[in-house]
């Protein structure tokens, strides 16, 4: 399967990554030869086996449902670009 | 005093017991060393010498007192990817610009509380990806060494370069390092270090930037055999906060080292046998079972037969991974911001800008194997191959091997700015072909250098272990470690 410059760009607008006619086509290119790479995985059999979930078997570990953090407002917010009396600010998003 | 840096840290540890020396003076030997080197080989992209010289003073005080911790007032540095309170922690990225954390990754705390002394953060790929140390935003790191007689500055490997680099040219006695297809391993074969992958939920990943977490694991970058396993020891621990944390005691692997390998059945996997490999990596390969036959262990061939289809695999996973993991820089909660006419546009601006050319490609093509109507195609076709790839390794663990032997990389170091591997991204993707596939089954692997080649670059031989038995792989790169002997780069720097 290969992509065209249309696909790279609705991918690109999936991934909220802004590109330009220059980087669409740039990456149309790069995008086609990794996937020419990774299509000599359709040679491999992989009829009735499970595709792998986890390395090494193990079952999810239980806590204790308890409070144990919490109260970190201002750790939270300090690395923002930009906060308001602990909020994060963001451009208007509804009219 | 710039002797002081060339101790290893189990030198360190006994040369600091005896008060041959303190603390402090070894973190000044250290701080002066990077003060010197740094401009030339950008290892270090932050360095935190009061907090080293604070760090350094309380050593002194336990070592007066009684009471000295494993690591007690062994400089470290640590890989920009590792959250570090209050320091840079930016995984080499500008979209984490200016990103200070308010918490402490678990290895970092574990090494600290060991009594280890921080040097700063260390130069990495952006978000570990690439091979090369060239894709990072503070700029390439510098190989300290060189081809003889030649001046052409060379790549470090990665993602985990600046640990590599930092380790061999005396910049600091350890570093902490990160794999998720070969970036322990890679740049340890490239620099003569050691550098050891363990097994997946042996490290906690709490509080490491994530790139593929079903891949990702810590380990340490060090000179010898025996300071990567004290290393390890400390870092490695059971995590409540890391849910895929293994809940499996941490052995004292230095007791490891000095056992015979009588015995121990070495597998030796035809498929890493791959074309246009230099025949000096062939070479080294043969040198490598010698020794090891010589020391007692039986050789014996094995077939991995799915080995070429990893790195493809790979190549889907990873990046399907790294497309979620990295869905979080949004600019609102940290990092860049670029304003836009809308929330979306902002979005899109802020990722244009904050992530390199390398981290977008795959975001893309992440998100491209992740979309509707291509799921089954390629994510699970792949996690299928996994599966596979893994099967491979437990039959040969299985049928009684004990640790498989291959070549760490396909050549030695390369030139920065390599103009093959910088037109076509699968080019450089092929150094990891042979360290991609113990990630894939989550098994432990160790780079231990092994020789130069005929221009006097260093190349590594890596050795797999079953899950969770690292201490083999301790006892066996101990082998290889002490047949081989010890490379040193000149300094140029």
């Amino acid at each position: 399967m290969s992509v065209d410059i249309d696909t790279v760009k609705r991918v690109a607008r999936l991934a909220r990554i802004a590109v330009d006619e220059e980087d669409a086509s740039r990456m149309t290119g790069e995008l086609n030869a990794i996937l020419g790479f990774v299509e000599q995985l359709n040679e491999v059999d992989v009829t009735g086996v499970e595709p792998m979930t986890s390395v090494i078997p193990t079952t999810m570990k239980m806590r204790v449902d308890e409070v144990t953090d919490g109260s970190k407002a201002e750790d939270i917010v300090a690395n923002a670009p930009q906060t308001e009396e602990h909020f994060f600010l963001v451009p208007k998003v509804v009219e | 005093m710039t002797e002081l840096t060339k101790l290893t840290i189990s030198e360190i540890r006994a040369k600091l017991a005896d008060k041959e020396f303190t603390a402090l003076e070894l973190t000044e030997a250290y701080l002066s060393a990077i003060q010197t080197a740094n401009e030339k080989l950008n290892a270090y992209i932050t360095v935190t010498a009061d907090k080293a010289r604070e760090m350094a003073k309380a050593s002194d005080m336990r070592l007066m007192q009684g009471g000295a911790r494993p690591l007690e007032g062994v400089p470290l540095g640590i890989k920009d990817l590792f959250a570090t309170e209050g320091v840079h922690t930016q995984a080499c990225s500008h979209i984490l610009d200016a990103f200070k954390p308010r918490y402490e990754s678990t290895v970092t705390t574990n090494l600290w509380a060991d009594g280890a002394v921080m040097l700063g953060k260390l130069n990495m790929d952006e978000f570990a990806m690439g091979s090369s140390n060239e894709t990072s935003y503070y700029g390439p790191v510098v190989n300290p060494w060189r081809e003889e007689g030649g001046n052409k500055d060379l790549v470090p490997g990665g993602s985990s370069g600046g640990s590599a680099a930092a380790v061999a040219a005396w910049l600091c006695a350890g570093a902490t390092a990160t794999d998720t297809g070969g970036s322990i391993r890679q740049p340890a074969a490239f620099t003569a270090t050691v550098g050891i992958k363990p097994t997946y939920g042996r490290c906690s990943r709490w509080g490491i930037v994530a790139f593929a977490s079903s891949l990702d694991q810590a380990g340490p970058i060090a000179r010898d055999v025996r300071d990567a396993a004290i290393l390890l020891k400390s870092m490695a621990s059971v995590d409540p906060k890391d849910t895929t944390s293994i809940d499996i005691p941490v052995p004292d692997y230095e007791a490891a080292i000095g056992q015979s390998v009588k015995g121990l059945k070495i597998g030796i996997p035809k498929e890493y046998r791959v074309e246009g490999m230099p025949a000096e990596i062939e070479a080294l390969w043969h040198k490598g079972i010698e020794w090891m036959r010589d020391a007692g262990a039986e050789i014996v061939d094995i077939s991995l037969p799915h080995t070429k289809y990893a790195l493809p695999a790979y190549y889907i996973v990873a990046p399907a991974e790294a497309s979620s993991n990295l869905a979080r820089y949004d600019g609102v909660r940290y990092g860049l911001r670029v304003p836009g006419r809308d929330i979306t546009e902002m979005y899109e601006n802020s990722r244009a800008a904050g992530f390199g050319r390398e981290v977008k490609r795959r975001i893309m093509i992440g998100t491209y194997v992740l979309s509707a109507g291509y799921y089954d195609a390629y994510y699970l076709r792949a996690q299928r191959v996994r599966t596979l790839i893994k099967r491979d390794f437990e039959q040969a663990f299985e049928a009684g091997v004990d640790a498989i032997l291959t070549p760490a990389t396909p050549s030695a170091a390369f030139g920065i700015a390599d103009q093959e591997m910088n037109a076509d991204p699968v080019k450089m993707y092929l150094n990891d072909i042979f360290t991609v596939t113990v990630n894939m089954a989550g098994l432990p692997g160790i780079a231990v250098p092994a020789g130069l080649d005929s221009r006097g670059l260093p190349l590594g031989l890596q050795l797999i272990g079953r899950a969770f038995d690292e201490e083999t792989l301790f006892r066996t790169a101990h082998i290889i470690e002490q047949a081989a002997g010890k490379f040193e780069p000149k300094r140029w720097w």
